[in-house]
C-alpha cells in the first residue's frame, strides 16, 4: 500500500527524518511511537504530501505521491491532525467538507450522494446525534470523533491520525482507539496512527515503528519492539515491561526514581 | 438540505429587496426631490425633462456605481478574510487599497489617461493593487511557510509607504492635476464618467463570478492551510488566485471612487454573523448588502449638508466603524483555529 523509500526530510535548514525505509501493507494499523521530538508528526506530513521530501520518494500504490495531483490524494488519504478545529460551524457542514475532494469542477452543492456518506460516517462515528450542534459547543472527545467522521467523509483508502487519543479521558481513549481498530477490521481501511501512548499503541496497533532522533529505531510487532532495554534505551527512563493478563500484550511500567534508589539501598 | 437552501434563498431574496428599497429611496431623495409616483410616471411618459435627466443621467449611474463599488470591496474583503482567517484583514488593511491608490494617482498626474484612454484608470489602480499584492506576498512566503502576523504588518508598512508616495506625488505636481487626484482620493462616487461605471460593474460581477469558483477552496481554507491540503486544495495556487482577484476587485474600485474604507471589513463581518460562515451564501450576499450599504452612505453623503456633498468615505467610516465596535462588544465571532 505505502511504501516509504530512503526519506529524508524537514524544515528549512533542519533534518528532522534521516532515511527511513518502511513499507506498509493494506489493511495494517500501524503505530508510529518514539519520544517527543524524534519526527513522528513529520513523518505523517510527508506521508501526506504536505512536507516534501528532500531526498527519496514515498509511494502510495506504487505511484509517487509528488506525481498526484493534492486532489487525487486527497480521495486516497485522509488526515485527521492533532489540532481540532474551532470555528462556528454545525458538525454536519464540517463533516460536509469532507467532500470537497470528491467535487466535480463546477459543482456547487453536496449532492444526495455527499450528504449519505456524511450521513454514514456520522453514524458510524456515532455523533450523527451532534448533527445541527456547533462545532465550538461539544466536548474534546466528542470533536475528535467529528473529526474522524470528516476524514471518513473523504472515503480514503489509507487514514492518518496523528495522536488521536491526547487531552482524552480513558472512556474516549478507548472509544476512539476502539472505533479506529472497527475501521480497520470490518472495512478495511489502513491505518497509520502516532500514539504517545506507548500502552495504547501496545494493545491496538498491529505493528509498532518506534522512531528516535529522526531514525528508525525498530520496527515489529508490539512484543518485539516494546521490551525494556529498547525503551530504556530510547526513553532514558527505567521501565518495567508486563504482559496484559487480558490481551497478553506487552504493558509498560514507569519506575519512579524515588523507588529506583530504595531498591539500591535495600 | 432543502431547508438549507430554502434558507439561503429567502437571504438573498431578503437583501435583493433591501438593495432595491435602497436603490429606490436613493432615486427620490435629493436636492431636487422626487417623490416614487412621479418617478413611475416620468419612466412612462417623462422622457427629455429635466426630472426625467436627474434620475437617469445622474442618480441611477450613480446608484450602480455605488452597487458595483460596494459589492467588489465587500467581497473582496470576504475573499482576503477567508484566506488568512482574520477578520481584521481586508483590502485597506493589507494596503492593497493603498496601491491601487497610488497607481491611479501617478496616472492622473502623468496624465496617461489622456494618451491610453479612459480604460488606463482603473487599469493603473489594478497594477498598483498588484504589485502592492506581489510585493506582500513574496515577502511572506519567503522563509517557506506563510505567516499571517507578518503579513498584516508588512501590509500595513506598504499602506503607509503608498500614502507618503501619494503625498510625495501631490507635492509635486501641478495645481490642476493636484484638484483631481484631491477630489478623487476623499473618495466619492459623484465623479466618473459612464464608461468606468460599466467597467467595474462588469469586474464586480466578474469577481463574484471567480469567487464562487473557489468557495469550496475558500470553505476548506477556514480550516487551516494544512488541513484544505489535506482536503486536496491546492493552496498556493488557490492563494495565488484569490490575491489576483482580491487585486482586480480593489483596483478598479479606488480607481472609481478613491479610497472608501470599512465597507469590506463590516460588511462580511456582518454577513458572517448572520448567515454563518459558508462561503457559498456568504459571497452573494456580502456583494448585496455591500452594494445596499454604500448606496445607501453615498445617499447620505450627498443630502445630510445639501447642496454640499460629503466624500462618501466619511461616512462609511463613521457609521461602519461604530456599527463594528458595537457589534465586536456584543458579540465575538469565533475564528478557527490557533
Amino acid at each position: 500500500m505505502l511504501r516509504i523509500k530512503n526519506l529524508t526530510c524537514g524544515y528549512d535548514s533542519k533534518i528532522v527524518l534521516k532515511d527511513i525505509n518502511f513499507k506498509i501493507e493494506t489493511k495494517e494499523l500501524v503505530g508510529i511511537i518514539g519520544p517527543n521530538g524524534s519526527g513522528k508528526t513529520t513523518l505523517l506530513r510527508a506521508v501526506s504530501g504536505v512536507l516534501k521530501p528532500k531526498e527519496g520518494a514515498i509511494f502510495l500504490e506504487e505511484k509517487d505521491i509528488r506525481l498526484r495531483g493534492v486532489k487525487e490524494l486527497a480521495c486516497e488519504l485522509a488526515v485527521v491532525s492533532q489540532t481540532s478545529p474551532l470555528n462556528h460551524m454545525t458538525v454536519e457542514e464540517f463533516v460536509l467538507l469532507g467532500r470537497i475532494p470528491h467535487y466535480q469542477r463546477f459543482q456547487f452543492l453536496e449532492t444526495k450522494k455527499d450528504i449519505e456518506i456524511a450521513e454514514r460516517s456520522m453514524s458510524l462515528t456515532d455523533t450523527l446525534k451532534l448533527k445541527h450542534r456547533p462545532l465550538a459547543e461539544i466536548s474534546g472527545g466528542e470533536r475528535q470523533l467529528v473529526v474522524i467522521a470528516r476524514a471518513l467523509t473523504q472515503e480514503p483508502r489509507l487514514l492518518l491520525l496523528d495522536e488521536p487519543t491526547a487531552h482524552l479521558d480513558i472512556t474516549h481513549q478507548a472509544g476512539v482507539l476502539d472505533l479506529i481498530k472497527k475501521l480497520n477490521r470490518e472495512f478495511g481501511l489502513t491505518v497509520i496512527m502516532v500514539l504517545h501512548d506507548l500502552n495504547l499503541a501496545s494493545e491496538y496497533c498491529h505493528r509498532l515503528l518506534l522512531i528516535n532522533e529522526g531514525r528508525i529505531h525498530k520496527a515489529g510487532l508490539p512484543e518485539e519492539v516494546l521490551n525494556y532495554q529498547i525503551i530504556e534505551e530510547v526513553y532514558k527512563t527505567v521501565v518495567v515491561v508486563e504482559k496484559n493478563p487480558v490481551s497478553s500484550k506487552p504493558y509498560i511500567l514507569i519506575v519512579p526514581e524515588e523507588e529506583r534508589q530504595k531498591e539500591r539501598s535495600r | 438540505m432543502n431547508k438549507k437552501l430554502i434558507r439561503w434563498i429567502s437571504w438573498i431574496l431578503f437583501l435583493g429587496g433591501i438593495l432595491f428599497t435602497v436603490s429606490l429611496f436613493s432615486l427620490c431623495v435629493g436636492s431636487a426631490g422626487i417623490p416614487l409616483k412621479k418617478i413611475i410616471a416620468l419612466i412612462l411618459e417623462g422622457k427629455r425633462t429635466v426630472e426625467y435627466s436627474i434620475l437617469f443621467d445622474i442618480r441611477l449611474p450613480r446608484i450602480i456605481l455605488g452597487f458595483a463599488v460596494g459589492s467588489a470591496l465587500s467581497i473582496a474583503g470576504v475573499l482576503l478574510q477567508g484566506m488568512f482567517r482574520n477578520p481584521l484583514v481586508e483590502p485597506y488593511t493589507l494596503g492593497i487599497s493603498g496601491g491601487a491608490a497610488l497607481g491611479v494617482c501617478l496616472n492622473i498626474a502623468l496624465r496617461l489617461s489622456g494618451r491610453l484612454g479612459i480604460l488606463s484608470i482603473p487599469l493603473t489602480g489594478f497594477l498598483g493593487a498588484l504589485i502592492v499584492v506581489v510585493v506582500v506576498y513574496s515577502l511572506s512566503t519567503r522563509k517557506g511557510i506563510f505567516k499571517i502576523q507578518g503579513l498584516l504588518l508588512t501590509g500595513v508598512m506598504l499602506s503607509f509607504i503608498c500614502s507618503s508616495l501619494v503625498m510625495l506625488i501631490m507635492a509635486i505636481s501641478r495645481a490642476e492635476d493636484l484638484h483631481g487626484i484631491i477630489f478623487w482620493i476623499m473618495g466619492s462616487l459623484g465623479e466618473p464618467q459612464g464608461f468606468l461605471i460599466k467597467v467595474v460593474f462588469l469586474v464586480s460581477m466578474l469577481g463574484l463570478f471567480i469567487s464562487y469558483l473557489l468557495c469550496a477552496d475558500l470553505n476548506a481554507l477556514s480550516l487551516g492551510e494544512e488541513e484544505a491540503q489535506h482536503l486536496g486544495i491546492n493552496v498556493e495556487r488557490t492563494k495565488r488566485l484569490l490575491f489576483l482577484t482580491a487585486s482586480l476587485l480593489t483596483g478598479c474600485s479606488v480607481s472609481a471612487a478613491g479610497i472608501i474604507g470599512f465597507v469590506g471589513l463590516v460588511v462580511p463581518h456582518f454577513m458572517r454573523m448572520i448567515v454563518g460562515s459558508d462561503h457559498r451564501i456568504l459571497l452573494v450576499t456580502s456583494s448585496l448588502a455591500g452594494g445596499a450599504f454604500l448606496i445607501l452612505c453615498d445617499t447620505l453623503a450627498r443630502t445630510v449638508i445639501s447642496p454640499l456633498e460629503l466624500p462618501v468615505g466619511v461616512i462609511t467610516g463613521i457609521v461602519g466603524g461604530s456599527l463594528f465596535v458595537y457589534a465586536l462588544s456584543k458579540r465575538q465571532v469565533s475564528w478557527g483555529g490557533k
